[in-house]
């Protein structure tokens, strides 16, 4: 079903090749169709076209699909969008991950990549567009045919048939014919009882690969002549090579070379056991540590700290000062949470083979973008000389937006001469992530002599991704991350007030599922509530009361608590915590059911009921799937995870004391899709957010307890147990 | 070098006998549907079935797996009832643990064609799934065990 192509195979296939190819570009007056003639023009090739659909004699359709698949079902979701505008039959849609280049960014952000839960929503226009050209081309190449009137003639599951006379062509037979017509560029998309697949649980297009082990991973990648690399690193942030024993590690069987990279030192050899054998030979020492004592206490009192300081205001509403200063009833409350490791099940990897006149990149990667710069500057070769080929990512959620690992690859293979494989272990991987970004938050709250909100102070202290990522994007000094979840904040508070503090630390932060919502949903709806407990109101009606005009955040929380039972009698020592967020355009609330262990401060999730709206829905089954494991992540984050530093650098090393969320700890999970109809919302990340504060919410009614800083250990439940 | 017997199949290997078992697999012999997660037990991501038990790939000497059957997620059926199973109940996501997660779940029920929900649980909770699959393979181990009990 899947397979990566280069580009020039693509544009022989494709635009070359025999049958109906047809392009879409985002042009500044609108989305722009091209037939495969029009897209080879240089002065359109510039306009960057970045969706293509393919039909060919043989009556297949292939779907070149410009985003990344890591389990967010990509390849089908997008394919489904095309299959049914285009009235094909399911049967006979294929999918090929695009290369990269220009002519495959995507349309809204200009770059190709994936991420932001931005896929469907930023693809579904442009592809169901495409979908219903190429219908109407079909249908008219058919009336062509027959010499009959196109209006007599209706496209039905990869066909076209004459009305009258029940005569059939498939899409396969008309696709040569349709290619020599003009491309439509004034649609009649199908209405909502017309879609095929849209909205209905198509079965997943890669479900059999990954269940029976045939799926291509990064790391399953192998090249002729391929060498494997293996990586000695710092300990220690900043720390620089003393010395290491080149000649002991070339003397081991099967190691070819020995090279210094700005990582670390690397032992190329000809099997990766061979790799190991000459990396623990190696004896690199290191010197000069920049940050010998930082560790996770000095680390938290340096957050701390920080909360004293003045940043830049990222919201400003009515006077949150002054409305603190006349309230009723005024609280505060500080909230702590930890760097997170991404820890993809598959440890970062990467192949790369750089020659004199070509390179090509075969990587995990979720910035094919990204990938292909670096991969031009270190070769050095013509852009069109670079190709890269996206596998399967197992997992991404962030991570693979990062490029370490392939600039590695590219080096090595530059300096050996021979492709490389380069495979972290896990240890490597836990210890040079980017990590979720730890934060300390402050939050003042207001309420009236009635128990009204009136006023809400919000400062946070977080480093800065974008500073690094996406410098254009700060504004103000503001990492838009940082504030996400808190500056677009729905509560209709009067008085609303946000500072950001930036906190520059060795430590390097990067996206991690859902961003700056993973951290300010946990403060915001953790704060929303102690707030309805100090007005002495019942959770719900206190969110709801404050959403008067946001029908939609409204909706879902009255969703999941309906289904869940809110209100009513719950299992004896259970007790019941809501939260709700909107990020990526989705709005999610979850409703978690817990229990806490009063002896030793353990938590068990019995059951979490979620309601998500997105909008409208491509795939019911893919929707819940990623709520599910959105869930599942946020469970894991919220209960088991922190990353533990000492002696400058990283701790924490692998599953033996960085363990995530297992099946005996997965509660009972329920997703409920709200269709709002309204415009689309993202799915990859928004089940994240709501489920911490919704289980800490949870232990507060169940215990009294608050817990105000994360994960949720044992340790630190008993303790916010002990000052009830 | 070492001599392995691998979903039938006998293998001369260049690998010392102290290697992991996974890494001659999976580098070696590119039978890549096994996977690295951990190389210390903890994720399940490299389970493959010696002598009929599910052992984690990276903790097992290759010398140690000489004159042992071994089977690797390759060595299933398409049809074999848990592959049917994870495909009905739309199981993977990324996909990468889901091999472990198989052939982990085709040794619990090979041994106990019906186990309750308890020895699901203790039988798979060495299996790591980031993308939270956990309530779908659950219910899968269920819909092939059911399917087993067919007659």
């Amino acid at each position: 079903m899947t397979g990566s192509i280069t580009r020039r195979e693509f544009l022989k296939t494709s635009v070359l090749g025999a049958g109906l190819t047809i392009a879409a570009v985002m042009t500044p007056t609108g989305l722009r169709l091209l037939s495969a003639e029009e897209a080879k023009k240089e002065t359109l090739r510039a306009l960057n076209p970045m969706a293509w659909i393919t039909i060919t004699p043989d009556n297949i359709v292939t779907v070149t699909v410009n985003k990344s698949e890591m389990g967010q079902g990509v390849y089908t979701s997008l394919p489904m969008i095309v299959a049914d505008e285009l009235e094909a039959d399911w049967k006979q849609v294929r999918f090929v991950a695009a290369p990269a280049g220009d002519e495959f960014k995507d349309p809204v952000r200009n770059n190709q990549f994936t991420g932001g839960s931005s896929s469907v929503r930023d693809m579904y226009e442009p592809l169901r567009k495409m979908g219903a050209a190429m219908r109407e081309m079909l249908v008219l190449a058919a009336a062509r045919t027959w010499a009959v009137p196109a209006r007599d003639c209706a496209a039905f599951m990869g066909t076209v048939k004459h009305i009258k006379t029940g005569k059939t062509l498939s899409y396969g037979a008309l696709s040569t014919e349709a290619s020599r017509l003009q491309v439509p560029q004034t649609l009649r998309l199908k209405n909502e009882k017309q879609l095929r697949y849209i909205g209905k649980a198509m079965p997943r297009t890669d479900a059999l690969e990954k269940s029976t082990g045939k799926a291509m991973f990064g790391i399953d990648t192998f090249v002729p002549d391929m060498l494997y690399a293996s990586i000695v690193r710092p300990q220690q942030y900043g720390s620089e090579v003393a010395s290491f024993n080149k000649e002991a590690a070339e003397s081991v069987k099967g190691v070819r070379t020995v090279v210094k990279i700005p990582s670390g030192v690397a032992v190329c050899a000809e099997a990766i056991d061979a790799a190991w054998k000459g990396r623990n030979a190696l004896n690199v020492k290191w010197q000069n540590p920049k940050y010998g004592d930082m560790d996770t206490g000095s680390l938290e009192k340096e957050f701390a700290a920080k909360l004293n300081d003045r940043g830049p205001v990222a919201k400003n509403e009515g006077d949150a000062k002054a409305a603190l200063g006349r309230a009723a009833r005024r609280i505060e409350a500080t909230y702590v949470l930890p760097y997170l490791s991404h820890a993809t099940m598959e440890p970062m990897n990467c192949t790369a083979s750089v020659k004199a006149d070509q390179c090509d990149v075969w990587a995990p990667t979720q910035n094919q973008t990204g990938v292909h710069n670096l991969a031009v500057k270190i070769s050095g070769l013509k852009p069109e000389q670079v190709h890269v080929h996206t596998t399967y990512l197992g997992g991404g959620f962030g991570r693979r937006f990062e490029t370490d690992v392939v600039e590695e690859a590219l080096r090595l293979s530059k300096a050996a001469a021979r492709p490389v494989k380069v495979l972290w272990t896990r240890e490597e991987d836990m210890q040079n992530d980017f990590y979720r970004p730890a934060t300390c938050t402050r939050i003042e709250g207001a309420l009236d002599e009635k128990g009204q909100a009136t006023a809400w102070s919000h400062k946070i202290v977080c480093p800065s991704i974008f500073s690094r990522v996406f410098p254009g994007q700060m504004e103000k000094g503001i990492d838009p991350a940082a504030v996400e979840g808190v500056e677009n904040m729905e509560y209709e508070i009067p008085n609303l007030y946000a500072e950001y503090v930036r906190i520059d630390l060795p430590v390097p932060v990067g996206f991690w599922r859902s961003v700056g919502s993973s951290h300010n949903a946990f403060t915001v709806e953790s704060f929303v509530d102690e707030l309805a407990s100090a007005a002495k109101k019942d959770p719900l009606e206190f969110r709801l009361d404050l959403l008067k005009n946001h029908p939609r955040a409204r909706r879902v929380l009255e969703t999941a608590a309906q289904k869940a039972g809110w209100g009513k009698p719950v299992t004896k020592g259970q007790a019941r915590g809501i939260a709700y967020h909107l990020s990526f355009g989705s709005y999610v609330a979850e409703v978690a059911e817990v229990s806490v262990d009063k002896k030793n401060g353990a938590i068990k999730v019995h059951r979490v009921v979620c309601a998500v709206d997105c909008g409208s829905v491509v795939n019911p089954e893919i929707v819940s799937a990623q709520m599910m494991g959105g869930i599942t992540m946020g469970l894991s984050a919220a209960l088991k995870e922190k990353m533990e530093f000492a002696r400058g650098g990283v701790q924490s090393e692998n599953f033996h004391n960085y363990d995530l969320l297992r099946m005996s700890e997965t509660p009972k999970i329920e997703t409920h899709i709200v269709t709002s109809g309204d415009k689309l919302g993202g799915i990859g990340e928004p089940g994240v957010p709501p489920i911490a504060p919704a289980v800490a919410n949870a232990v507060f009614a169940a215990t009294g307890a608050r817990i105000r800083n994360l994960p949720m250990k044992p340790e630190t439940v008993l303790a916010a147990m002990k000052k009830v | 070098m070492a001599n392995l017997e691998i979903n039938g199949k006998n293998y001369q290997v260049d690998a010392g006998p102290e290697v992991p078992l996974l890494w001659v697999i999976r580098e070696h012999l590119k039978l890549t549907g096994t996977k690295f997660g951990c190389g210390i037990g903890m994720c399940g991501s490299c389970t493959v079935h010696i002598d009929g038990k599910a052992q984690r790939s990276c903790q097992v000497p290759a010398g140690e797996a000489q004159g042992k059957k071994i089977t690797t997620i390759e060595g299933l059926a398409d049809t074999h009832p848990v592959i049917k199973a994870w495909i009905k109940e739309q199981v993977p996501q990324c996909g990468y643990c889901q091999s472990g997660q198989i052939m982990q779940a085709a040794a619990l029920l090979a041994g106990d064609p019906n186990p309750s929900e308890e020895k699901i649980i203790s039988s798979m909770d060495g299996n790591l799934c980031r993308c939270g699959t956990y309530p779908r393979i659950k219910l899968a181990i269920k819909t092939a065990a059911k399917e087993g009990r067919k007659p």
